[in-house]
């Protein structure tokens, strides 16, 4: 009897290898094609961001966290400022909420596009890659005239936004929404029904429903496993309550499902955006600092209301001696602040949940016994972004 | 049937008008065609890579190589440059004969096949007996060059792509096979100029492809496997062998990799030209042009004309399937290795072969 059984093969994947999403490390046993086992290697982006946080003010602290989640970038600024904010009781001004929102929804479609052209080059197809990027820079020009940076924006202040939206700012995010979504329609034509792409996606990497909540899975990883759990619509927080938008999400537990939530996901959020822009408090079209200068010191736009620029929160806020756990919904999931004050300038423990940290578990349990081009795609799909899961 | 010039006496003719004897002229000869064939593989290369990046630059809304020489057409030639010059490195503890002599025997090959490629009657190198049959014995010697290049580098996706690389080319060597077996059914003969001259009978509409059309299809897919672009690249899958068997190579035998496959993917355009769209054969026949229009078809002239015609017809139709297979690259995701390994064995090979066996028992049925 011909001896055929080899033995298996480890491959160590990454931390520099096409397809590990920055400095990831895969320990991959295989026999031949198939996985028998992966161990992810993580802390090659460790940068001590928790501990950092520790001897910095709020203000201080600002622009270090856009380099956890660099491509959803809004939502880490969001957090950091709603963990105080939260904390100390201090309330936003309607608009400035307003703002937020536009600001994260399309920081989120930002995230979501960066997500659809590697997923597709994971999967082989390079073109896509090319066609998200056309769409993120208008997203990024947006950010750009309006907070001054394309990525590492400090825009989000303590009780507000850094600064009001330029003239005219909302008249063009409203036309970049109308593009936007025949852009969408573009994608789903190339993509959504192609053959192969099907063939890798459909039943790759399937989570039931309890698999996915027993893992502590969050965002469309858990929307695609046919659970309406958006925190937007859960929390209420800023004002997302106002808006007439639904959660997107799909029963397979595939790669495909994900995929499809997160294409619905950014119709939902030019939903979001239109609606948001046209409601927005104060006038869509005006620069109110302007008018409030204008009118000097009676003016009404000195009510609370209005009072959304950023910098009048004192920037040594104390942090009350208290603790509580903030959190919003990104586009990778569920990213959360556990903060710990103890009444002084900087937070005694700052504990950052990451979504793709805790996303990224599922992974191992996910590519055993798949094949080897299957890890791609299912590591794809978990959307996964290094510096905030090493943070 | 037109007559071209006999180009082996003219050209011992002008040696002999030299004064050198003709023993010369007849060994020069030797030398002459294999040289022009392989500088014409050469030139075609760059011109696919310059195309390659053309269109992909098109298809994805970039510009593509602009400044290398106009529209950016001597990039090619930059690359090539830089290969050459860049250093040739053997990994320690790789294993240096299989590692150098790999990237060889994969090119060769290709080269070879080249010398049964008709761009007109008698613009052949060599007219061979078994014809068609000498391609896809030599191309089989390919994967074996993958091979060693993979398990030569002492690297781990380098071995995995050298493995896939002998896995897909056996499962789609044999539908290929097997649709080449029925044109050879077909035309009675396996030379590759009696192929073309019987689909260029009646023109456009004796060509092979209305007849084949499975067979067509069969072998444009597995001549795409067989090419390892995209949707069947697995064995370089850049996302998960990273570069697959050529990972560890650098300058020079890098750039015999890249050649290798850019020339094999001319010569299966090639192919398939002369299997199924009627080789140098315009949709009208030519001499039913020359006739209508009253041209005298056995003047020198004329014959050089027609000559020049059958190798810019065969070219092009060469071109449209490259182009074609360029497209397809920068559109198509990549499938994985099951399902390829699935659609050549249970798909490709069960259709060509039944297309095999309708093609004999209608033609045992009609001669």
């Amino acid at each position: 009897m011909l001896e055929t059984k080899t033995d298996p093969m480890v491959v160590s994947m990454g931390p520099h290898h096409p397809s590990m999403h920055g400095v990831l490390r895969l320990i991959v046993t295989l026999d031949g094609e198939n996985v028998i086992d992966c161990e992810p290697v993580l802390g090659y982006l460790h940068r001590g961001m928790e501990k950092i946080a520790e001897n910095r003010s709020v203000v201080q602290y600002l622009p270090y966290v856009t380099r956890w989640d660099y491509l959803a970038t809004m939502f880490t600024e969001a957090i950091t400022v709603n963990a105080p904010e939260k904390l100390a009781n201090i309330e936003v001004p309607k608009r400035a909420s307003y703002i937020r929102m536009v600001m994260l929804e399309l920081s989120r479609i930002a995230s979501h596009l960066l997500w659809l052209g590697p997923f597709m080059a994971d999967i082989g197809a390079q073109t896509p890659f090319f066609y998200i990027f056309r769409e993120r820079e208008m997203v990024y020009d947006l950010f750009e005239s309006a907070t001054g940076m394309r990525m590492m924006h400090n825009y989000f202040r303590v009780g507000g936004v850094a600064t009001d939206l330029p003239y005219g700012w909302v008249e063009k995010a409203l036309q970049f929404c109308d593009y936007f979504e025949t852009k969408v329609d573009e994608y789903e034509q190339l993509i959504t029904r192609n053959p192969i792409f099907l063939k890798r996606v459909k039943g790759i990497g399937t989570i039931s429903r309890s698999e996915a909540i027993s893992w502590g899975l969050s965002g469309p990883m858990l929307r695609g496993s046919s659970i309406a759990w958006d925190l937007r619509k859960l929390d209420q927080y800023e004002s997302y309550g106002d808006l007439d938008w639904s959660i997107a999400y799909e029963s397979s537990g595939d790669c495909l499902a994900r995929y499809l939530v997160r294409i619905t996901e950014m119709r939902e959020s030019t939903k979001i955006i239109r609606q948001a822009l046209q409601m927005i408090p104060g006038g869509p079209y005006e620069n109110l600092e302007a008018r409030r200068l204008y009118y000097g010191k009676t003016s009404s736009w000195n009510d609370f209301d209005y009072q959304y620029i950023g910098k009048k929160p004192s920037p040594t806020l104390k942090i009350p001696n208290n603790e509580h756990y903030v959190r919003v919904e990104a586009p990778k999931g569920e990213l959360g602040v556990y903060l710990l004050g103890n009444d002084n300038l900087f937070p005694w423990r700052f504990k950052i949940r990451a979504p793709g940290f805790i996303n990224l578990q599922i992974l191992p349990y996910l590519v055993q016994g798949m094949k080897l081009a299957d890890i791609m795609t299912i590591l794809g799909s978990v959307d996964l972004i290094m510096g905030e899961c090493d943070r | 049937m037109l007559q071209v010039l006999d180009l082996r006496q003219s050209f011992l003719t002008i040696i002999e008008t030299l004064g050198l004897p003709s023993s010369t002229g007849i060994l020069l000869w030797a030398v002459f065609p294999i040289l022009a064939f392989v500088i014409s593989a050469f030139l075609g290369v760059l011109v696919v890579v310059w195309l390659e990046r053309k269109i992909s630059a098109g298809v994805q809304q970039r510009i593509g190589p602009e400044y290398a020489g106009p529209l950016g057409f001597l990039q090619p030639v930059a690359d090539g440059v830089k290969l050459l010059v860049k250093e040739d490195i053997i990994p320690a503890k790789s294993d240096s004969i299989l590692f150098t002599l790999g990237p060889a025997i994969v090119v060769i090959p290709v080269f070879l096949a080249y010398t049964i490629v008709p761009f007109g009657e008698h613009l052949i190198v060599a007219n061979l007996q078994i014809g068609i049959f000498f391609w896809i014995a030599i191309s089989s010697v390919a994967p074996i060059g993958l091979f060693m290049a993979g398990y030569g580098s002492n690297n781990k996706y380098s071995f995995l792509g050298g493995l896939r690389a002998v896995a897909q080319s056996i499962s789609y060597e044999l539908p290929l096979a097997l649709c080449v077996l029925a044109i050879c059914l077909l035309s009675d003969d396996l030379s590759t100029i009696s192929i073309v001259e019987k689909q260029n009978t009646f023109g456009l509409l004796s060509w092979n492809f209305w007849k084949q059309p499975v067979g067509f299809l069969a072998f444009l897919i597995s001549a795409l496997a067989e090419c390892e672009r995209l949707p069947f690249d697995l064995p370089e899958a850049e996302e998960e062998l990273v570069a697959g068997y050529q990972t560890e190579y650098t300058g020079m035998k890098f750039a015999l990799f890249y050649v290798g496959s850019y020339v094999n993917l001319i010569l299966s355009s090639l192919f398939v030209t002369i299997l199924y769209l009627g080789g140098w054969g315009l949709p009208i026949p030519i001499e039913v042009i020359f006739s209508t229009l009253n041209i005298p078809a056995n003047l020198p002239q004329i014959q050089l004309l027609a000559a020049f015609i059958g190798i810019l017809v065969t070219l092009f139709k060469t071109f449209l399937l490259v182009f074609l297979a360029i497209l397809t690259r920068w559109t198509l995701p990549r499938v994985r290795i099951d399902q390829l390994l699935d659609l050549g064995w249970k798909f490709l090979l069960p259709i060509s072969l039944g297309n095999l066996l309708l093609t004999s028992s209608l033609k045992l049925l009609f001669s």
